[in-house]
Formats: C-alpha cells, structure tokens, sequence
C-alpha cells in the first residue's frame, strides 16, 4: 500500500486550484452564495452513488443483463424501505465490455467523474484484475460479485471485497465429498485450457483425493476448439464419474458429443452450471444431460421446499419458477451467480448504517464495518441461503447445491454445509494499510 | 538562405518545434484537467506509443500487421513475469519487457517477412493468435486469460511511487515524449525516408541498391519493440498483465487509432488514441452499441478522409507536418 511519506506531491498551481473551488464549495455549500440555496439542507438526502461496473457488452453480455435486472429490482427493493440512512441508492451504471483495460477505466470515472461512492458488480475475473489495482490506489470500495478466488487468494487489497458471493475454490472442494460418497471414486476431469479450468483442475484435484478419490485423467480442451469427438477416446474405461466444467457457446456441442460417444451406457456426470447459465434445459442435445448432475450457486428452478426468501427474491427481479423471464420464457436468467449482486447491495447498505457513512471520507469506515460482519442468516437479504464472512480474507462463505436433471428440470439433490467450503485463510487484509 | 524557402533542415527544425509544443502542452495539460482526464491521458498516451510502433511498420513502411497485440502482450509479460517471479526492480523489468518484445518482434518479422501483402497480414495475425494460446498454455506462469497484478508495492522506483496520479502521469508523458521524439528522429532520417520510398515502390527501391528486406526487418524490430515497451509501461502503470492484451481485438486497435489518426504522420497515432477513446468513453453514455458509433465514425472518415485526421491537416494546412 501506499506509504504516507510517498504522497503525491501536488503541483502548486493545481493545489491553489482545488483550494479555490474547495473554498467555493464551502462557500456555496454554507448557502452564501446566491442562488445556490440550501445546498447544506439538502445533503443529507442526497443519493448514495453506486458504481455498477456491468457487463453489457462482450463475453459476458449474458450475465450483465441479468446483473443489471437484479440491481435494479434490489435497488428498487432498499429505496421503497428507506434507501441507506434515509438516503436513497442511486446507480451509476457503466459497461466495462468485459475488458480488463475497460473495466479499471470505468472504476477510474466511477472515482474521479461520477463521484461514486463505492463500486460493485463485476464478474468476469480477468476484469477483477484489471480494475482491482486502480480501486486500490483511488481508494475506492470495489465490491466484486465475480466468484473468482482472487480476492482469498490474497492477490488484491483492502479495497476489494467479495461478500455476496463465494468463490470457486470453495464451491469446487464442497462438490468432493458429495461425489465421492454418492457418484464414484474414480473421476476423470474434462476442463477448459485456462485459468478458469485450471482452477478447477488444481482445487477438485486435491479436495477429491483427500475424500480418498482418485482422479483418473485430466482432460484439457484449448479454448478455440469447437468439437470434442477427438478427446472423448482419452477418457480410461474405468472411469466412474466425468467432471466437466465446459464453458461458452461450444457447450451444446460438448454435450450433445459427449452423448452420440457414450450412448445409453455412460458413467456418472457432474458438471457445473456455468456451463448452461442463460441456456435453456429444454435446448436440443441437452437431453443427454438428464439424470446427471450440476452445481448451481442457487437453484434455477423453484423448488418444492422453495423459501419464502427465494420466493419474494424471484418475485422482485421477475423470474419465473423454471428461471426465466416472466415476460419471456425463452429468456433464461444466470440464476446461479446473480443472486450475488442482490446480497452485495444489502451488504453495502448494513456496512454503510453500521460505519455511519456519510461522504467519501468514510470510505474506510465503511471498510472496516464489512470486515467486521461475520454471519449473515437466510433472509431477504440474503435469498440464497446463509453466509458467514471471512473479514480477513474479504470473502463469504455459504451453502453449494446439487441439482439432478430430472424430467429436463434441475432438481435439487443436496444441499452442502457451509463447513463444507471453508478453507485455510491465505491473507490478512486487515492488516493492510488504507 | 531566404526565410522564404522551405529547405529540409527548416522542416526537420518545423517538427522538432511541434514535438516539443506537443510534449509541452501535455505536460502543461495535468494542471488543468480535471483528475478523471489526466488518468486517462495518461492511458491514451501508453496507447499511443503502441500505435506509433504501428505507424512505423504500417503508415511509413507500408505493412499491415494484424498481429501487434503479439509484440504489446510481449513487453507487457516480458516485464510482468520477471516481476513476478525473478523479483526484479521496475526499470530492470523495463529492460527485460523491452528484449523480450524486440527477441519475439526480430523472430516475427524474420519469418513473416518472407511473404508480402495480404500473406503477411494473415502470417502476423496466425503468430498474434499462437502468442495468445501459448499465454493460455502457460497458464500456470502467465495466469492466462485472467491475468495477474502487479502489487502497488513493487511499482515503485527509487521512492518514486509509479501508481500515485502525478508521478504516473508524468512517467507517461516522459515515456510518450521519448517516443516521439525517436520516431520523429527515424521518419526523418535517411533509414526512414527509405522506409517511405519502399512503402512507396519497394522494386525501385531495390533497384536503387537498397536493402529493401533488412530494411522492412528493422522496421519490424523497431516497431514491435516500440509496441512492447507501451505494453511494459501499460503492465508497470496499471498494474495488470493479462492475456486478453494478447487477443486480436488489441491487433485492431492500434490500426483503427492510425487510421482514424492518420497514417504515415508522427502524430497521428495520438490523435486517433485519443479520438477514439474519448468517442467510445461519450457514445458508451447513450448506447451499449458504442462500438457501432466507433465503426460508423470509421467507416465516414474513411470514405471522406482516407488519410485519417492529421492527414487532413498535413494535406491542407501544415505540409511539412512529418
């Protein structure tokens, strides 16, 4: 972090500047000026400004739109309570393009030209790279709902946080006892060749073999490749259960592949829903998928012991019993991951009442009250199910689910402990300097 | 001589006192503007220094690579990984960015030369794509498309904190000012005006006695080497290494900015940098099809001003303009 002795030393020209507008702001702002009345009377409801960092264009279009439709209905939601300290959310929203050079402008005009506040909302982990470094130096609140291991791994700074959503290394080692006490011992792993499927590779691997599990064969795909036929003959005959975590467009091509190779007699399958997010269940050469199984970070499908908390959640961002648009069935929401932003915005809101924020100034405050929260019970707040936050390592900690393909409908199968997703702590950002 | 007569030395002195009126007004610039903007031309400048090692291959030689995105991810991982896993300071970093984009670019061109026209822009966008795939291979060194970051505590030099506002913007203007100042030095030396006569009629210039092969090769080397240093000074001033900087969109880029900008003019690149960036940063306020403003604005002034914006003004008002 930056030392207090490397200050930025102010050319004195632009100093006398900011002095001057600081000294008409305070001027104005003490309702001196004509024509600039009740300025001071009006702070206190003026809106507290958040930084939608989203996705609107490029990979990740799919997932921003949902984004954006559960910000909105969230926001929607905490101003009709009461906004934040009696003041109302107002959202910022800017599209990153999915980029990492993108993104870290976007947080730049968050900072410096919309005067935000705080910033959320980013998914794509590439973009959390790329933006992390400037919420950093700009010293503003970046709260990720991206799943990536970045901000546990210790990789990041104070600044960043990820409350609202656990992350990958969690979410895969809780899968291993599951699949080693119900599908089978011996796995082999189809993955994408990069980060993403790495991590998987690397995390599964070794929560897998402490369940006394063997993995077979690592099967890499490189990312341009469109079909698969090729790789299937790699998989040993001994296998029991395959692990995909596939991603993008070629997904319906993996599977429905995957399908024609094995026939009716395939081993077990399990596969993570990032896969088919935004895809229909319905879609052709999905019905090879039946009967396997998929993690989902929040069930797609309205449950038959479906909680009032999902319920009214559902309600509010307009989603459907079988996770779709209510105005368009064929519209398909990333049910799995969008719950993030609905939890990260009421995390903001508890950690702004608790810090008493007020102005940017507080920003550290605010900081300080999110490090300190640690259980987050089932509520409305949090729709997807209890949490409990890691304030050292900025990261949440919550319950993963298990969905089998029944009937083209994601059943849920189980439900994991929280215990289950704990892991050893890799950093201490409190013990970094603001 | 008569003040009235153009001579070349008149015009190498007409550009030396653009260059340094344009260094001066950027530098100048950072009082005035407001914080959001002097980080962001600080940006637009590293862009810049990537499309002026473009203009150099494509605006002065005549060669369009569709591969750049290949020499910018080289300076960037070049710095990143010893960074990273040597632990070296920034400026050795800096160093190796640079050899490790002028080893790659030396490499590139010596094959990729070995064909011309469209061959070599498919040549260059095939080893752009290799590049990228081999960052997603080395996945567990590089991070591959997810990238790492390069902490605030190691981005410091000599006690100079490269990631404050001030020290960052002016790290870019310096860098910006080396690099138009080299590239106004190399179009007006003799190496480059027989960069322009190859780019011109590459026969005749080989019937004039001219190396026209070694000379289109350090026009490579030269170039990509220039590319991998913006990507260096992009890794060490924002903090990021990823491998999206690797993909063809950022090939795209740094020829959009020339052609916007203006081919085969020193300042040109800057100018579409910054056109370009500040039409994206404004449409993007209005539309999410932002993207199709920016080809819309390219697709007019292609049809009404093929010779880009700096172009326009070297043709009708400063004709001595390098």
């Amino acid at each position: 972090m930056t030392n207090t002795k490397d200050a930025p030393l102010q050319p004195n020209r632009r100093r006398a500047l900011k002095t001057l507008a600081a000294g008409a702001g305070t001027i104005a702002a003490a309702g001196m000026l004509p024509g600039l009345p009740g300025y001071s009377q009006a702070h206190s409801a003026e809106p507290i400004r958040i930084g939608f960092q989203v996705h609107r264009t490029g990979i990740g279009a799919a997932y921003g739109r949902w984004y954006d439709r559960t910000t909105e209905a969230c926001v929607a939601k905490i101003n009709a309570e009461g906004g934040i300290n009696g003041r109302p959310i107002e959202i910022v929203a800017e599209d990153d393009g999915t980029d990492p050079k993108r993104g870290a402008e976007v947080v730049e005009k968050f900072a410096s030209q919309h005067n935000c506040d705080v910033s959320f909302g980013t998914l794509f982990s590439h973009v959390v790279y790329g933006s992390a470094p400037r919420a950093g130096e700009l010293k503003m609140p970046y709260f990720v709902v991206s799943e990536g291991h970045h901000v546990a791994s210790g990789k990041l700074n104070r600044y960043t946080l990820q409350p609202g959503i656990t992350d990958v290394k969690s979410q895969v080692q809780a899968m291993a006892p599951f699949i080693a006490d119900n599908l089978g011992k011996k796995v082999t792993m189809i993955f994408p060749d990069f980060a993403f499927g790495h991590d998987h590779r690397d995390y599964f691997s070794a929560a897998f073999e402490a369940q006394g599990g063997t993995i077979l064969e690592k099967i890499a795909i490189p990312p341009t490749e469109t079909s698969f036929t090729k790789y299937f003959p790699k998989i040993p005959r001994d296998t029991e259960v395959i692990y995909h975590v596939m991603v993008g467009p070629a997904v319906l091509t993996f599977v429905k592949e995957m399908g024609e190779f094995f026939g009716p007699s395939s081993p077990e399958i399990f596969g993570f829903i990032d896969s088919l997010e935004a895809v229909d269940m319905a879609s052709p050469g999905l019905e090879f998928l039946e009967g396997s199984y998929l993690w989902e970070g929040h069930p797609r499908y309205a449950q038959e012991n479906q909680s009032e908390f999902d319920k009214a959640y559902r309600e509010a961002v307009g989603v459907d019993e079988n996770g779709a648009s209510i105005s368009d069935s064929k519209d398909v929401s990333t049910y799995a991951h969008m719950f993030g932003c609905w939890e990260t915005l009421h995390i903001i809101k508890a950690g702004m009442e608790s810090a008493d924020y007020k102005t940017t100034a507080d920003r550290a405050k605010l900081i300080e009250a999110v490090e300190a929260m640690t259980d987050m019970p089932h509520s409305h707040a949090h729709p997807q199910g209890a949490k409990v936050f890691n304030g050292k390592t900025h990261q949440t900690f919550g319950h993963q689910y298990i969905s089998k393909v029944s009937g083209g409908k994601l059943v849920l199968a189980h439900t994991t402990s929280i215990e289950d997703t704990l892991y050893e702590d890799e950093v201490d950002y409190t013990q970094q300097s603001f | 001589m008569s003040g009235s007569i153009t001579t070349p030395t008149n015009n190498k002195a007409k550009a030396l006192g653009l260059h340094l009126l344009i260094i001066g007004v950027l530098a100048a610039s950072f009082l005035i503007l407001p914080d959001y903007h002097s980080g962001i031309i600080a940006r637009v400048l590293i862009l810049a220094i990537y499309a002026m090692g473009y203009n150099l291959l494509f605006g002065y030689t005549g060669l369009l690579s569709l591969g750049h995105a290949l020499f910018f991810a080289s300076g960037m991982y070049g710095l990143g990984l010893a960074m990273q896993y040597l632990h070296v300071s920034p400026l050795i970093g800096l160093i190796a960015g640079l050899g490790f984009a002028a080893f790659v670019s030396a490499v590139v061109g010596f094959l990729a030369l070995r064909t011309a026209g469209v061959a070599f822009m498919i040549v260059t966008l095939m080893f752009a794509q290799a590049g990228y795939l081999t960052i997603l291979l080395l996945g567990e060194y590089t991070r591959g498309d997810e990238g790492f970051v390069i902490k605030q505590s190691q981005r410091i030099v000599a006690g100079f904190d490269l990631t404050n506002a001030t020290n960052r913007y002016y790290v870019s203007v310096l860098l910006f000012a080396i690099s138009l100042l080299l590239i106004g030095w190399i179009v007006q030396s003799g190496f480059g005006k027989t960069l322009v006569a190859i780019r011109e009629n590459e026969e005749r210039a080989r019937m004039l006695g001219y190396n026209v092969q070694l000379h289109k090769w350090l026009a490579v080397v030269i170039s990509g080497t220039m590319s991998g240093s913006a990507g260096a000074a992009y890794a060490l001033l924002f903090g990021y290494v990823g491998g999206t900087f690797a993909t063809v969109q950022y090939s795209i880029f740094p020829l959009l900015y020339v052609l916007l900008g203006g081919a085969g003019t020193t300042i040109g690149p800057l100018i579409g940098a910054l056109f370009m960036f500040y039409l994206i940063d404004i449409s993007s306020q209005f539309t999410s099809a932002y993207l199709l403003v920016a080809g819309v604005a390219l697709i007019l002034l292609t049809l009404f001003a093929p010779q880009g914006l700096a172009g326009i003004v070297r043709k009708r008002v400063i004709r001595w303009l390098p």
